[in-house]
């Protein structure tokens, strides 16, 4: 057999699994989207608001709900207790992904 | 078309022949490129099927959470607090929820307790979630007992594992009745720890909450699209750390293919020659050099990916576990479904093969336009 036979051949039987991968994602299969709409149904009866990946702090544990100013939570200039603060981003402060809701007065304060 | 297509059938061969001659060399780069796209293609699958499942199940988190604050910290809800809210309009369900955390010095880890209505835990029994249930050792009918906060002892009988599939979202979690929780905690009573409401309309979840803020100053509203970004940004920031730990790696590699590919040895330069001489056309060498550049890039995307696959989703993404996942001492077991974003796969297609394939092509356009007698000396 040639040599570009078998590398060619090679090459298309790659990407033939990549293709599949591809299509394995498009269509879940029956378990998995049990397995989804079931830990959403959860969220939706308990009110679930986080994932369970860090219970060590209530900033880690629930860091949609921790105060704005996440890692400085204890006090003023506190240190940040946890090696996992490192894997979640600064606090939300610097980064704006909370919306600005506070009343606005209508006259100068 | 056939002739063609022929043509370069015989232009592979030559390359495949070509690259068999410097076998060591090629093979440790194909090993170190097929590597690098592993590593790549792993934290991109990771990370991008962790943030579409949190996404999926995170939508059917309460639209809006209201907390109280007091001195800039969370606080109870104080009784009566439930019915000013009743008065806005647009929202449709309005509930005090009770949470809190408990510290377990048996596992040195904190658990969520939630307090549940009476028809889903009776009094004196809790459910718990799979993590727990497995590093306690607890199992159905199972008793335990947790001393509160005030010192006093409670037993509670284990009436349900949560399922482990959502260990992702309930791994710590502890369900208990509402008396049970009030009276563990000591919980005042009328009092909640924060209240979910449900806004009809989703359009008008921004509207409902201004308007809670300005009806309620003290309060502080968490949309769900707050938390749904909040969890955007967790995993894009995790990404981009250890994006930034391989930074080293990947600028190490893009060096070697550099030098690989635009740093022609005499060898291939004298067989450029050698082409030539024999009467190859510059447009020839090029296409054969393109070929190889493509075989040892496009094998490697394709070997990376397919293995990437296989490690994030077949073995929990073993190798780097520890770093995409994090720890923690009641940390979930989690399996992923796959999900992947073409164009993340595209990107990094194109930063992987077309690279090297284009600095490929350079020096050998240098060496082929230039006289082969040259060439050859």
């Amino acid at each position: 057999m040639r040599p570009s036979s078998v590398a060619l051949g090679v090459l298309a039987v790659l990407a033939g699994v990549c293709l599949l991968i591809f299509g394995l994602f498009f269509r879940l299969t029956v378990e998995d989207e049990q397995k989804l709409t079931a830990s959403r149904a959860l969220v939706e009866k308990l009110g679930l608001t986080d994932l369970a990946l860090f219970t060590e702090a209530r900033y880690t544990r629930h860091p949609t709900q921790a105060d704005l100013h996440s890692a400085l939570q204890d006090h003023p200039g506190a240190f940040d207790h946890f090696p996992s603060g490192s894997l979640l981003p600064p606090p939300a402060i610097l980064t704006q992904p909370h919306a600005h809701l506070a009343g606005k007065t209508t006259s100068p304060d | 078309m056939r002739i063609w297509l022929e043509k370069q059938r015989h232009l592979i061969d030559f390359t495949l022949a070509s690259l068999a001659r410097r076998k060591t060399k090629n093979i440790g780069l194909l090993l170190a490129y097929t590597l690098l796209v592993f590593v790549l293609a792993s934290l991109t699958l990771f990370t991008q099927a962790l943030r579409t499942e949190a996404t999926f199940v995170l939508a059917g988190s309460p639209e809006v959470i209201l907390q109280r604050m007091v001195a800039g910290r969370h606080d109870l809800i104080p009784p009566g607090y439930l019915d000013k809210i009743g008065r806005i309009r647009g929202v449709q369900k309005k509930e005090g929820r009770l949470w809190g955390y408990y510290y377990d010095p048996v596992l040195n880890a904190n658990y969520t307790f939630m307090a549940r209505p009476a028809d889903e835990v009776a009094d004196g029994h809790i459910m718990v979630g799979n993590a727990l249930a497995r590093e306690r050792g607890l199992a159905l009918h199972n008793t335990v007992s947790f001393r509160s906060y005030s010192g006093k002892l409670f037993t509670f009988e284990v009436s349900g594992v949560l399922s482990p599939d959502s260990e992702l979202l309930s791994a710590d979690l502890v369900l208990l009745s509402e008396n049970d929780f009030r009276s563990f905690f000591e919980y005042p009573a009328g009092h909640y720890t924060d209240i979910a409401l449900s806004v009809a309309n989703p359009q008008e979840v921004r509207t409902v909450a201004t308007k809670l803020s300005s009806a309620l100053p003290d309060s502080r509203p968490i949309l769900r699209e707050e938390v749904l970004r909040t969890y955007q940004s967790v995993f894009d920031w995790r990404e981009g750390i250890i994006l930034t730990v391989l930074a080293g790696a990947i600028l190490a590699f893009a060096i070697l293919a550099w030098e690989k590919a635009s740093g022609l040895s005499a060898e291939e330069k004298r067989e450029i020659g050698i082409l030539k001489a024999i009467g190859w056309e510059t447009g020839d060498v090029i296409r054969m050099k393109t070929w190889e550049g493509l075989l040892i890039s496009l094998t490697a995307f394709l070997l990376g990916f397919i293995a990437a696959y296989v490690h994030v989703f077949h073995f929990g993404a073993a190798v780097f576990e520890p770093v995409l996942k994090g720890w923690s001492v009641l940390y979930p077991k989690f399996t992923l479904v796959p999900a992947v974003e073409g164009l993340q796969i595209a990107t990094l297609f194109f930063f992987t093969v077309f690279p090297y394939t284009a600095a490929v092509l350079v020096p050998i356009w240098r060496a082929a336009i230039t006289d082969p007698d040259a060439v050859m000396r």
